[in-house]
């Protein structure tokens, strides 16, 4: 035999610890031991991971930022990271993912988000005109690749507009330090509308970094020849874009044209749809629940409509937190019409949040 | 274990004739309603249930998290209580709180979460897909033959097998046979192991019987019930008891106290939800073609509602609007209150008989029922 003892003394206390641990689960069931910790503490260090509401401060008439307090699992972000947030509006759990705005080490261990209202919006309303400090939200760790690299740029460039600022703004926060030329250019409906607006002038007027601010009310919208004008130097510089599809749609098609694309980075708050499906029923076939879905409707939100308990995360494609087993049937991607059929007991995986019934099909939840 | 083979024998099924008497059925079950008033009624009731469910929201969702907290503190209370429990008053206090506790878990929480009333929270942590309850029956077992079976079927002889859990004589249609000399014995016995009977009640032992079921299914079945047991026995009998070290007595005993109290509880709530005088019973006929305003007239005959106070209510898991929880089975619980009143005015305006009545006057009637049953 070539298995290696452990020394006693460290092997006793795992071994002591997973008693412990089968000992609490024996006087919990039918519940777990977490159930009752909860009760004391969800934010405590091996419980799922939640956050607590320490404050909400507003930014603009529509926008807003929520200080959290992460559970002790919280393992760090990276600077233009997003998290995704379970948050209960009227009773219902709702996923959505807002960008990181606060640095990344902060001493007091706090992180923050920034969200803008959208019309109808429904968690982005209730975050910013109706949450209130002490909620408690469930939370996922950071993850997204839209950050700075190191070493650090010689030259760097932010196009964004709107809500567009916060993956930027976690990163200036973070790390203006180690940026020596930097140039913003930031659109808004109109100057009171710019979201982090007197921080951004205040760097600015320091110097720290060139701050171009479009009022898209009256100046319009951006354009790609008068980005080139703001920007002359803009093919040296490492580009991060963020804001409206159409915007970002813009851009990257000029990166392109200029022989640029590896330069640009963007981050999308929405998905690009462009197909849709043919719409049919669809069987929730654990849960046996099964409800009629039309082509433009993502199979996640038919489920969630249906009270079907279904797994998400982004909801616009990129995280994978969505996937199910399609057993039989078919389904079409909402942004390049893939189709994507099951026969029984396939089990294809596909990602429910952009992905719409094209006939009748079965998925596995 | 051994406790699931002492719980009360199957009933030799097979020599009940399946569907008997009792309320001539299409399209207006002894109601003396025409078709077109039935029709009324359920789309009455659609509305009604449109109302409630548009208006679900945070308030619903602090009442379940709020029972819930409650719920666990007091069970942790009660079981620390327990462990100081050869001083009497705790031993009191302590079997009292767990013996509530219990009680919340199996019929305010337990049996409401698994109907899918807080489905739409979409709380992983409250939802009929994932909860597991704590009485003998595995939750998933349970789901089959109550929400589809019992809910489906109320109150139809011979499909329903809440008619008597396969074991009682509870309708004027069961052909009486010796065996059912028995019933007022067998009565108190599957009120103290009500917890058992219900997890063997999945079993549907007398499909067994009838080949209508395999016995490699019965074994899986009984394979999940046991590993259950195994879990709910060893908690309540041997890990709290052991915790108190010398004084696990006094634990031992406070526990099978409070199983015994929540069985007798719930069994009470749950006889008198169907077989009061008034709430009546209807034969497979019934079923054929039913419209879903057949469907709503039957569910309220064949329910009957207990009356009280708030705590009643909520102790008795809101069954005691069992006509409502009949009609919206996956409505959330503490809504049941707020419509009582409409449903008995629709009741009255169409005059469907609205069973209801105080639980010691409905009880007695289940009891006077189960006695008379015992003879031909
Ligand atoms: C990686 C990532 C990072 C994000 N970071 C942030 C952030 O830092 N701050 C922030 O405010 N938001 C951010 N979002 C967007 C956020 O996740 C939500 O989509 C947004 O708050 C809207 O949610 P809602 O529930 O209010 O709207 P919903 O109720 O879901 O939608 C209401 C209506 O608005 C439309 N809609 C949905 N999203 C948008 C949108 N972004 N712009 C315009 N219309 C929309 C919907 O199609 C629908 O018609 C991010 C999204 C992603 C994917
Ligand atoms: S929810 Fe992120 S990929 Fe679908």
């Amino acid at each position: 035999m070539t298995t290696v003892t452990p020394p006693q003394t460290r092997s006793a206390r795992p071994r002591l610890r997973d008693r412990l641990v089968k000992l609490a689960e024996a006087a919990a069931t039918p519940l777990v031991p977490a159930d009752y910790l909860d009760l004391v503490d969800p934010l405590r260090s091996g419980a799922a991971l939640r956050a607590r509401i320490v404050a909400v401060q507003p930014e603009t008439r529509d926008a807003a930022t929520l200080v959290l307090q992460p559970g002790r699992g919280w393992a760090g972000h990276v600077p233009g990271q997003y998290v995704r947030l379970g948050v209960d509006v009227d009773g219902v759990r709702q996923w959505r993912t807002y960008s990181l705005t606060s640095p990344a080490d902060r001493a007091d261990g706090l992180i923050a988000i920034t969200v803008k209202a959208i019309p109808d919006g429904v968690v982005s309303n209730h975050l910013v005109r109706a949450a209130t400090a002490g909620t408690v939200l469930q939370l996922d760790q950071a993850a997204g690749d839209f950050v700075l690299p190191t070493p650090r740029p010689a030259k760097a460039l932010f196009v964004t507009a709107g809500s567009g600022i916060t993956p930027v703004m976690g990163m200036l926060r973070s790390a203006l330090h180690e940026l020596d030329d930097v140039v913003l250019v930031h659109s808004a409906p109109t100057a009171d509308d710019v979201v982090f607006a007197a921080e951004l002038r205040a760097l600015a007027a320091d110097g720290r970094i060139r701050l171009v601010e479009k009022h898209t009310d009256v100046d319009g919208m951006l354009g790609t020849a008068e980005l080139d004008a703001l920007v002359p130097d803009l093919a040296e510089r490492e580009a991060w874009a963020c804001g409206p599809t159409g915007m970002l749609d813009l851009l990257e098609g000029h990166w392109e044209s200029r022989g640029l694309a590896g330069r640009l980075h963007t981050e999308r708050f929405r998905p690009l749809v462009v197909a849709a499906g043919e719409g049919g029923t669809v069987t929730f076939s654990r849960t046996g629940a099964e409800v009629e879905a039309d082509g433009a409707t993502p199979l996640l939100q038919a489920g969630e409509e249906a009270g079907v308990l279904m797994p998400s995360g982004c909801r616009m494609g990129i995280c994978f937190g969505c996937v199910l087993p399609l057993r039989s049937g078919a389904v079409r991607d909402l942004r390049n019409g893939d189709l994507t059929t099951a026969a029984e007991g396939d089990g294809v995986l596909v990602q429910t949040c952009v992905s719409a019934a094209a006939g009748p099909c079965d998925l596995d939840v | 274990m051994t406790a699931v083979l002492d719980a009360p024998a199957p009933a030799p099924a097979t020599e009940m004739p399946p569907a008997l008497r009792v309320v001539p059925s299409t399209p207006t079950p002894g109601s003396g309603l025409t078709r077109a008033q039935v029709e009324e009624i359920g789309r009455r009731l659609d509305a009604l249930r449109e109302q409630v469910l548009a208006s679900r929201g945070q308030a619903d969702a602090d009442y379940i998290r709020g029972v819930i907290r409650r719920q666990r503190q007091l069970e942790a209370g009660g079981r620390a209580l327990l462990f100081a429990g050869v001083l009497p008053p705790a031993w009191l206090a302590g079997t009292a709180m767990l013996s509530a506790a219990k009680i919340l878990e199996n019929m305010e929480i337990g049996h409401n979460v698994l109907h899918g009333q807080w489905d739409w929270m979409r709380d992983p942590e409250i939802h009929s897909s994932t909860w597991e309850w704590d009485t003998m029956s595995p939750s998933e077992a349970w789901k089959h033959s109550h929400n589809y079976m019992h809910h489906t079927y109320t109150n139809v002889v011979g499909k329903d097998r809440d008619v008597g859990y396969g074991i009682l004589r509870l309708s004027e249609e069961q052909a009486w046979h010796p065996y059912y000399l028995l019933n007022p014995v067998l009565n108190v016995a599957l009120s103290l192991l009500f917890q058992y009977g219900v997890a063997l009640h999945d079993l549907e032992v007398e499909k067994v019987l009838s080949r209508e079921k395999g016995l490699g299914t019965v074994w899986r079945q009984l394979k999940g019930i046991g590993r259950k047991v195994r879990k709910q026995v060893v908690k309540d009998y041997v890990v709290f008891p052991a915790l108190a070290g010398p004084f696990f007595a006094p634990v031992l005993l406070g526990n099978l106290t409070a199983n015994l109290v929540r069985n007798v509880w719930s069994h009470a709530i749950i006889f008198c939800g169907h077989f009061p005088d008034g709430a009546a019973q209807f034969e497979e006929e019934q079923l054929e073609g039913e419209s879903r305003g057949q469907w709503y007239v039957r569910q309220m005959m064949g329910s009957a509602n207990l009356d009280g106070g708030p705590l009643f209510h909520l102790m008795s898991g809101n069954l005691s609007f069992q006509v409502e929880h009949h009609l919206f089975p996956d409505l959330p619980s503490n809504r049941y209150a707020e419509i009582a009143p409409q449903v008995r005015a629709l009741c009255e305006e169409f005059g469907v008989a609205y069973t209801s009545g105080p639980l010691w006057q409905q009880y007695l009637q289940v009891l006077h029922k189960i006695n008379r049953l015992a003879l031909p």
